[in-house]
């Protein structure tokens, strides 16, 4: 259970105005310069100290992305990419940390650049956010003002721009090497890797992307001491982290707290429990929909981290919680993210342009129950065809929810089956 | 270097070779779709997916360079299982219509299906259904059979250098298209019939006219341009059915243009089969011996100079050779092969050839072109200085007329003036061609054509001597020719003094009292209503039009016959079909013809005259081989006068009387100049 005084985000809520002033009176933008002053590689040896897992989904630990950035290009531009494009069904958290507490991130931004050696900063944000495109854009005019941004940001001697694109609609964009076609103003797929970003990204040069929520932590972390985050939570599951809880719950929200906390505890303290009590619950997607739901004999105990989530056959992902209660029919909510999944697969690579599109179709006759019990095999089959052979983890995501709901409702997808042979039997 | 291990057996690679490379130099077959080595990596048909160590998903072999120590698999259970995954998904939205499918045969889909797919769906969905596309007249889409490989996309883009197609849509909606559906604006579109490894891409002209299992393959030499591209004639019963190209690196690596792919059709149509003689001021149909008789009879007292002859743009040399040794014969050495009027002399050969060679174009730093638009002159080779431009740092300037070579040229002016400007070293880019390594100077139709065309060319070459183009290993000075037949006109020396602009001056005048045509149409024939025009030709173009007697001859596919392309490589081509009707090969009408005159040629069969020819020309003897000539004198020491250089001809589909006869070039041409493509079906 977090305590207030470890909270990061303490202005989540929108309880004080999102400016320069009041994000001063909140403690940001305090001795950036002398943040500063430690030194690139001090700063980044203190992230990575800090066990800051990139709070994207995929949970590759900060630090060490940024240790890949060339520490010399010889004069060429490198860029920091925040992304800003959250899409992830169930996720909002990035969402109301630019909308409430904006300085926060281009803080951070900031930070990052000067400790990665970056000249620029784009950030990345999804074209639906137009408000908080607008409050980014009206926040960093004012950092700049201030002289927080821009030549000799913060009286450091460093130069840092940070410029605000619009995405245009696209899943797949939030992903980084699609996000960084996109953000050249290509269609929006993901590239092949190797080579990496850090390598070769923004322009072919040399680029890293990082999530909102990661890089708005990075003024706090650098504050107070990698030691005081990594305090928090577990080993290689540090710090604070904000979840989204929504679904069959009585109070949907998004909440700070500690890494590895309980999922009940979570639900029960701050989402005000499952509608109609634990006794209703019947899954939970933990992370975003692409990670494999769980069900409530697992829900009971598990804890919300990338490590113990791992563990059950799922994952953290963006920590978004989806609360399903019994009222829920689960084949058709799978169905309805296979369908998701097919609509924005990019259409680039075979397993994903194909499979997604065949899995949702099975899917639906799943729903009616209109299908043969080997179909399920076959399904499955389907599934892992896609997983781990695409370009990018769309296919993956694609593929789990899928295999998570034949995992843990088997019986009910037969049950239903079975029901339907006999209602045309009857017919 | 990076020595890794596949399938247990190690193998040391390049550095920069792909795991697929290094199978295949193993010789271990690693199937692809959308791999292609002179496109750019695009990873995403996902058949080449192989396994590798400490790597939990199975890697692209086509994109992932081969690392020291890595350790590769392509024979385990998992890589055939993910081989059939994607063959599964390629196939469950590709149509089952194989039998009526134009890439039957010879598709990469049904080869990989039967080798590494399971035989057998469990797709029960219905399948996807994609609107065809109209891209022009020359490639059909039937993209529901598209696999979004994305190589016609690639080539456009990236060879072509139109960005004219593209992705649209996406997931399993995702289709190639034209945007608005627009023709091609290339001179190499056909190509991407050839890349396309289904049957979405086909050649509309010969959409259901063969299958490819029941066509007789020859292999030859095109002679659409001058650079020889190698190629692939197909036949069925005495008729070319299509045209393919075949791999040469140094020359057309595997392209063609549109010109020698859809040329085909030309072959067959306005074609000469009989002789005919000029009666009452009319052409008609003759026998040989009434035809050879019209000759002779023609001929008989005539003084030598009074004889003229003019050799068109496809003649082989063979042809050429006894039309010399035939004019010798009879006492005249007034042969003409260039009938565009270009400027090039016969004598030092480093003058008229395009010494850096095709291949060399990728090592060169520094390109001027003078009067040339290499994307109508060649447009093969124009994709191979783009491939210079963009892969290897080429930079490319001009002197001349402004047109769009898909590449960027930087204009310096078009000003026949500038050649003495740079050479004075006052101009900007004197300093950066001294300063070039490998710099190349291109001369085109443009500047050759040109009335002081010798003029400019001495101007050219006093810049090759003073900048130091001209070296031991590197010869910068380049011809670039618009005629398959020049260059061996000129090794054969048949050049007259005053070129054609004095043959045709001397018919009008009378004094050219008998004038042969061989098979040369792209003059004004006006000049020739005085003189008694013979015509040995292929087809019913100009020169047959204005000639008293006609003698039909063949076609280049209807022939054996060497070909010296533009760099001086002599290549072979070989027959793919017999002549029509009375049609003969030129040497046995001109053989024929000599007995008639009592003046019996010294060969009785192709063998001999070709040997009689090797015997004259050595250096025929050495097939495909570009070798370098010896640098010497030529071309005019006066100044070039002042003004611009000549565009090139904007009819580039129709340069030659087959291109001319073509049905499919003619709607090609119509297309470029802009007139309105035929409505038909449903449209209105």
């Amino acid at each position: 259970m977090l305590s207030d005084k470890d909270r990061i985000f303490t202005n989540l809520y929108g309880t004080a105005p999102w400016n320069l002033k009041s994000a001063r009176a909140r403690g940001d933008w305090q001795g950036t310069a002398q943040l500063m002053a430690k030194g690139q590689d001090l700063i980044i040896d203190e992230i990575k100290e800090s066990g800051l897992r990139g709070r994207g989904g995929a949970g590759f630990p900060t630090g060490l992305k940024w240790s890949f950035m060339p520490k010399d290009n010889g004069g060429q531009p490198a860029y920091l990419v925040v992304n800003a494009d959250e899409g992830e069904p169930g996720t909002c958290k990035d969402r109301d940390i630019m909308r409430h507490d904006p300085h926060k991130l281009i803080e951070g931004s900031l930070l990052a650049a000067y400790a990665m050696r970056a000249t620029a900063v784009y950030i990345y944000i999804r074209g639906e956010f137009s408000e908080e495109a607008d409050i980014l854009e009206a926040a960093i005019d004012e950092a700049r003002a201030a002289g927080l941004l821009g030549p000799d940001a913060c009286g450091s001697g460093y130069d840092c721009e940070i410029y605000v694109h619009r995405g245009a609609g696209a899943y797949i964009c939030g992903e980084e090497t699609a996000l960084i076609e996109s953000l050249e103003g290509k269609k929006g797929q993901p590239r092949l890797k190797p080579p990496f970003p850090a390598l070769v990204g923004v322009y072919g040069r040399p680029t890293t992307v990082n999530n909102v929520e990661s890089i708005a932590v990075v003024p706090t972390i650098l504050r107070r001491g990698a030691g005081w985050f990594a305090g928090l939570g577990r080993t290689n599951n540090t710090g604070t982290k904000i979840f989204c809880i929504s679904g069959h719950v009585n109070n949907p929200c998004n909440v700070e707290e500690e890494m590895g906390i309980p999922m009940k505890t979570l639900i029960e303290r701050h989402a005000g429990g499952v509608r109609g009590g634990w006794e209703n619950l019947k899954a939970v997607i933990p992370g975003g929909s692409s990670v494999p739901l769980l069900p409530k004999s697992i829900c009971d105990t598990v804890c919300m981290d990338f490590d113990s989530l791992k563990d059950v056959h799922s994952g953290l992902g963006t920590a978004a919680v989806i609360v399903m209660d019994k009222s829920t029919d689960i084949i058709k909510a799978i169905t309805r993210l296979s369908k998701f999944y097919a609509h924005e697969s990019c259409g680039q690579c075979t397993p994903c342009r194909e499979g997604t599109g065949w899995m949702w179709r099975v899917m639906e006759r799943l729903v009616k129950g209109q299908a043969e019990i080997d179909e399920i095999d076959m399904l499955l089959d389907v599934s892992y065809q896609v997983e781990g052979h695409t370009i990018c983890a769309l296919g993956d995501a694609a593929a789990w929810p899928i295999q998570g709901l034949v995992r843990h409702f088997r019986d009910e997808i037969e049950h239903r089956i079975l029901a339907f042979k006999s209602q045309v039997a009857a017919e | 270097m990076p020595t890794l291990t596949i399938n247990g057996k190690e193998i040391t690679v390049e550095p920069g070779t792909t795991v697929m490379r290094a199978c295949e130099e193993m010789g271990i077959e690693v199937p692809h779709f959308c791999y292609h080595e002179r496109l750019s990596i695009a990873g995403n048909c996902r058949m080449c997916l192989v396994e590798m160590e400490h790597s939990p998903k199975p890697i692209a072999s086509c994109a992932m360079p081969a690392g020291d120590g890595m350790v590769i698999y392509t024979d385990t259970p998992e890589v055939k299982k993910a081989r059939e995954g994607v063959m599964e998904f390629l196939l469950i939205n590709h149509p089952l219509d194989c039998p009526i499918c134009d890439q039957g045969g010879e598709c990469d889909l049904q080869d990989q299906a039967i080798a590494y797919g399971t035989g057998k769906s469990r797709y029960q969905e219905n399948k996807r259904a994609v609107k065809d596309k109209d891209i022009g007249p020359l490639v059909k889409t039937i993209m529901t059979r598209c696999i979004h490989c994305t190589r016609c996309v690639r080539f456009a883009t990236e060879v072509a250098g139109i960005e004219e197609l593209g992705a649209l849509g996406r997931g399993e909606d995702m289709e190639i298209t034209s945007y608005l559906e627009r023709s091609l604006e290339s001179e190499l579109s056909g190509n991407i019939i050839d890349l396309c490894p289904v049957g979405a891409l086909t050649s509309k002209p010969y959409a259901f006219t063969a299958r490819s299992w029941e066509l007789v393959k020859t292999e030859t030499i095109d002679v659409m341009d001058a650079l020889g591209s190698n190629i692939r004639l197909d036949a069925r019963d005495n008729e070319v059915m299509r045209i393919l190209p075949r791999l040469h690196e140094d020359v057309n690596e595997e392209w063609i243009s549109d010109k020698t792919r859809f040329h085909y059709d030309g072959l067959g149509r306005r074609r000469l089969d009989r002789p005919y003689v000029k009666k009452q001021g009319k052409l008609q149909e003759a026998s040989w011996s009434e035809a050879f008789e019209a000759i002779a009879t023609k001929l008989n007292g005539l003084k030598g100079g009074e004889l003229a002859g003019i050799i068109g743009d496809l003649a082989d040399l063979e042809s050429m050779y006894a039309l010399k040794l035939l004019f010798r014969a009879v006492g005249s050495k007034r042969l003409e092969c260039r009938q565009d009027g270009a400027a090039v002399e016969a004598g030092c050969r480093a003058g008229y050839l395009f010494n850096s060679t095709v291949a060399g174009i990728e090592e060169a730093d520094l390109l001027l072109l003078v009067g040339a638009n290499p994307r109508l002159e060649a447009a093969v080779l124009n994709a191979r200085i783009r491939k210079g431009v963009r892969e290897y740092g080429l930079k490319v300037a001009r002197i001349g007329p402004a047109a769009d070579l898909t590449y960027e040229v930087e204009d310096l002016g078009d000003e026949a003036a500038l050649l003495a400007d740079i050479l004075s070293g006052h101009h900007a880019f004197s300093g950066r061609l001294m300063a070039a390594e490998r710099p190349m100077v291109v001369l085109g139709a443009g500047a050759l054509q040109r009335r002081d065309g010798a003029a400019i060319i001495g101007a050219v070459r006093r810049l090759a001597d003073h900048f130091g183009l001209v070296g031991k290993d590197w010869n910068g000075f380049n011809v670039l020719h618009g005629a398959a037949s020049r260059v061996g006109g000129l090794d054969l020396g048949l050049t007259s003094s005053g070129g054609i602009a004095a043959i045709l001056d001397d018919a009008a005048s009378g004094k050219a009292k008998v004038v042969f045509l061989m098979a040369a149409d792209e003059f004004d024939m006006a000049k020739l209503k005085q003189a008694f025009v013979i015509y040995l030709g292929s087809h019913g173009d100009a020169g047959a039009e204005v000639a008293d007697v006609v003698l039909p001859g063949a076609a280049y596919a209807e022939k054996d016959g060497l070909y010296i392309n533009l760099e001086g490589r002599v290549q072979e081509g070989l027959r793919a079909i017999f002549p029509p009707g009375d049609a003969r090969h030129d040497w046995t009408i001109l053989r024929a013809l000599s007995d008639v005159l009592d003046k019996p040629l010294p060969f009785d069969s192709f063998g001999e005259l070709r040997a009689g020819l090797i015997a004259d020309l050595p250096h025929l003897n050495q097939r495909d081989v570009a070798a370098a000539a010896k640098w010497g004198k030529f071309g005019s020491d006066k100044e070039p006068k002042a003004g611009g250089l000549g565009a090139v001809s904007s009819g580039y589909f129709l340069t030659n009387p087959i291109a001319r006869a073509s049905k499919i070039l003619n709607e090609v041409q119509d297309l470029a100049n802009g007139v309105p493509r035929e409505a038909t079906g449903t449209d209105g």
